[in-house]
């Protein structure tokens, strides 16, 4: 029986992270619900064996149900008829599996059915499910909605929505449109206040709707008339059992082909508005794509885990020249740089998903009691790291997930061109990472705020610098701080030209190179923690290390007049 | 339709599944401390028939009965995971040495004080013995009908349940009256995942044996949650008659243990011929490779 958690020590090690402590005292409040409720936990240590519990009966299901089925799932895919969308037989079987194992709306309270799961398992679980099969993951992972529903709904629309995540209703969020994809601030899609009825109606056309047919839809509409950019748009929810769109058709895809992918029609369709007028992009979309690419993240690490062991398995079975591959540093290059890579990602992501763990869960706190100074402060410093991790991971990990999969089909060498092997499938779903939930390009444009307020200089410097590693991991650090230097020389390179051009000519740049040294400080302390991790942190410090000075060497032998020759000219 | 009352029979079993160079001793019996215990596959089918019967019909009630060792309390638990609502541990030292005919006499007689019930389910054979016989012997036990090798339990009414056969040369449906003993095949549905809650909830289950080893908390939390108590029966629970359980109620008796090695031969080239192909089905039946 395969298990996706279980035969995974590396995602364990992260839950057993020190943090834990505090994230699941600030979850669970005093541990309160367990008066109310018989399955919530009695105290911390039973909360972390709880979370490993459920974690292994996602692994379960992942190994035994989901992945078995990705095969048939990518070739069959989803298909529309009489107006509804119909999934591929082992995406119902997937579904239906995990929602019977009380799986769905995981992360929402106990009263709406949920497991009240903190942000890091939830990830974990996100992250097991998506290297079963990329394309259900999304499916799945659209339960975020429900916490967006949470955090800004209404106790009405709380109470009526929230319940039925658990019972396996599925949820989509309608943004993109024809006209409106990067740029979600031309949404046009109209939300009209119906006196009569007493509810609003949406009309309008939305594009590249994931899981398009979804019981319940979070739609970012337009409701205020007359208004053209971001502040005229508001969030509204949308029941399927209205019946008020018509689904155009189901794109086919390059990948992720069994999740349904729809152009939508909204005729009349009743709505019901989410939190406040003209609040919809600014605060709540945003909210909510963050949490989606946090699940991007998650992803990346999910389909890179996939490919790895395909890859893994083949070189190690595979013979020519009288030996397996695998013995041939051409190959075993690749494949170790491929874990580091994995590794590196990963534990960019758990970190990331405990700051956001530590501010929401203050965020939700504040909306019970005031905060305490300290409270507050913390809040500020997590929100603040979170806001600018959230891009700078979902940039890595989608990259790294595309260079991964990359890499694992040219192990197979022509044989993982062929629809035989699973490398070719995982290959094609690892392409979208960094393409939805807003592009490599996009998440460089919300990073390089982290550069320019010198956000991840001064985490590296007075967070990670300060943090002792130990006299026999001091060598790797002072690499580490050697790199930092030669980043803060390039940043300070870039912003001295004081040319927005230019910055965004080298944005991305500058964010791998604190990405790198970030990562790289989080690994020595994952060796702190455990003395096995050693070889990849040093293998990831020094490639790293490589890497940066290629991109500080070309940072500042670069003349900002040579920008024009890059530039596109109409006229030529 | 009202809910049924169900028993569940489970064995605790060696993985005879994964086995490794160490499975047996040198004596020939199987070594219980190298294979891993768990829940008999074919009663997690059976498990699996109840749960549905449970999601059909609400109100039904699943009690899992297990006869082992104090770490048989395991597959309660496993149970309780899947939505089973509680369980009975036959356990005591006169048990040891039972064959089918003893177990299904103590079973017979735990079933009997679980009375009344509409459904007595449990798989077809265990892995470790392979006898398919416990199930059949508990029914002419409680003198109850019995349908064997069960694929599907279609309906359950008001006094008669239908149910699916899997033979082997095809499928019979039959009608019988309630209350019966079911024994379900491995072709039925597999059993179910753990339920998320039904796990944070049961999984501070014990058996009062269990419970012997653990901290005053913990007697606190079994007090303030009585269905986190397993039940444990022994013989005087039972009021069996020692006569009939153990080695001294098991006519069955081990003749002989052979340890049959397979060596693999060097391989051997075969012609399409139609000749070759004959004398190796020949070959292939003598040996009882096949047929």
């Amino acid at each position: 029986m395969a298990n996706y958690y279980t035969d995974n020590k590396d995602i364990k090690f992260h839950l057993g992270h020190p943090l834990m402590k505090k994230i699941v005292q600030l979850k669970e409040r005093g541990f309160d619900d367990k008066d109310s409720y018989d399955y919530a936990f009695l105290d911390f240590e039973d909360a972390m064996d709880s979370y490993d519990k459920i974690l292994e009966i996602v692994g379960d299901i992942c190994g035994n149900v989901i992945a078995p089925n990705a095969e048939s799932v990518d070739a069959e895919g989803p298909r529309l008829e009489n107006n509804e969308v119909k999934y591929a037989r082992g995406t119902q079987e997937n579904h239906e599996a995990l929602t019977r194992s009380g799986l769905i709306g995981m992360s929402l309270p106990r009263k709406y059915g949920g497991l009240n799961f903190p942000m890091v398992p939830y990830v974990m679980a996100a992250e097991i499910v998506s290297r079963a099969d990329a394309g259900f993951a999304n499916i799945w992972g659209l339960q975020d909605c429900a916490e967006t529903l949470h955090e800004f709904g209404s106790e009405e629309i709380k109470d009526e929505f929230l319940p039925r995540f658990n019972k396996g209703a599925t949820a989509a969020m309608d943004l993109t449109e024809p006209d409106a994809g990067s740029d979600l601030q031309a949404v046009q899609l109209k939300a009209a206040w119906d006196e009569k009825r007493n509810v609003w109606l949406l009309n309008g056309v939305k594009r590249f709707i994931t899981n398009g047919d979804a019981n319940i839809s979070l739609v970012l509409a337009r409701s205020e008339e007359g208004t053209a950019d971001g502040r005229g748009l508001s969030l509204f929810v949308y029941d399927r059992k209205d019946k008020g769109l018509t689904i155009r058709r189901i794109e086919n895809k390059l990948g992720i082909k069994g999740s349904p992918t729809c152009e939508l029609v909204f005729r009349d369709a009743p709505a019901k508005l989410v939190g406040s007028r003209k609040f919809g992009l600014i605060k709540y979309v945003m909210s909510l794509m963050n949490s989606a690419r946090l699940g991007v993240a998650a992803q990346s690490v999910g389909i890179s885990e996939a490919a790895y062991r395909e890859a893994l398995k083949y070189a190690e079975e595979r013979a020519q020249f009288g030996r397996p591959v695998i013995y041939f540093p051409a190959i075993y290059e690749m494949l170790r740089n491929m874990e580091v890579k994995i590794k590196a990602q990963r534990t960019l992501l758990y970190e990331t998903a405990r700051f956001v763990d530590i501010y929401k869960n203050y965020n939700s706190i504040s909306e019970e009691r005031k905060l305490e100074a300290e409270e507050r402060s913390e809040q500020k410093k997590y929100q603040r790291l979170a806001d600018v991790f959230t891009p700078l991971l979902k940039l890595i990990s989608s990259e790294y997930c595309n260079q991964i999969a990359y890499d694992a089909l040219q192990v197979h060498g022509g044989a993982g061109f062929m629809k035989d092997f699973p490398v070719e499938r995982i290959y094609r779903d690892a392409r979208i990472t960094s393409i939805y939930e807003g592009t490599s390009q996009l998440q460089v444009v919300a990073a390089i705020r982290g550069v320019t307020s010198g956000t991840y200089l001064n985490h590296i410097r007075d967070t990670c610098e300060k943090e002792s590693v130990g006299p026999e991991l001091e060598y790797l650090k002072t690499r580490l701080v050697t790199m930092t230097d030669e980043y803060e020389k390039c940043v300070e390179r870039v912003i001295g030209e004081e040319d927005s051009e230019f910055l965004d000519f080298h944005a991305r740049r500058l964010v791998e190179m604190a990405g790198n040294i970030i990562m790289g400080y989080l690994l020595l302390k994952d060796t702190r923690r455990d003395g096995s991790y050693l070889n990849i942190a040093s293998i990831f410090i020094n490639t790293s290390r490589a890497h940066n000075r290629e991109k500080a060497d070309y940072i500042i032998e670069f003349d900002i007049k040579e920008l024009g020759s890059f530039k596109y000219n109409p006229d030529k | 339709m009202r809910g049924l009352k169900i028993i569940v029979l489970a064995k605790q079993v060696p993985d005879t599944r994964n086995v490794g160079k160490d499975a047996m001793k040198a004596d020939g019996t199987v070594n219980r401390a190298a294979l891993p215990a768990i829940f008999n596959p074919e009663d997690l089918n059976a498990l699996e028939q109840a749960l549905r019967l449970k999601d059909k019909y609400p109100g039904t009630t699943i009690t899992l009965l297990t006869m082992g060792p104090g770490r048989a309390a395991e597959i309660i638990r496993e149970a309780m995971y899947r939505g089973a609502d509680n369980g009975y541990l036959l356990t005591d030292r006169k048990f040891a040495g039972s064959d089918t005919l003893a177990t299904s006499y103590a079973l017979s007689l735990a079933i009997k004080k679980l009375s009344p019930f509409d459904l007595v389910i449990t798989g077809r054979q265990a892995i470790d013995g392979d006898t398919a016989q416990v199930g059949p012997q508990v029914a002419e036990k409680l003198d109850l009908p019995q349908i064997t090798y069960a694929e599907e339990i279609i309906s359950v009414g008001k006094k008669k349940i239908t149910v699916k056969r899997r033979l082997e040369r095809g499928v019979e449906t039959l009608e019988a009256p309630l209350p019966l003993v079911i024994t379900v095949h491995s072709s039925a549905p597999e059993c179910r995942p753990r339920h998320a809650k039904y796990t944070i909830k049961y999984k501070h289950a014990r058996s009062l044996g269990e419970l012997q080893d653990t901290s005053e908390d913990y007697l606190q939390l079994q007090k303030d949650r009585p269905y986190l108590l397993i039940n444990e029966w022994s013989v005087t629970d039972i009021d069996a008659d020692l006569e009939q359980l153990g080695l001294s109620g098991s006519p069955t008796k081990v003749k002989k243990i052979e340890n049959v090695v397979f060596t693999s031969r060097e391989t051997r080239v075969l012609s399409p011929a139609d000749d070759d192909i004959d004398n190796l089905m020949k070959e292939l039946i003598e040996g009882h490779t096949i047929g």
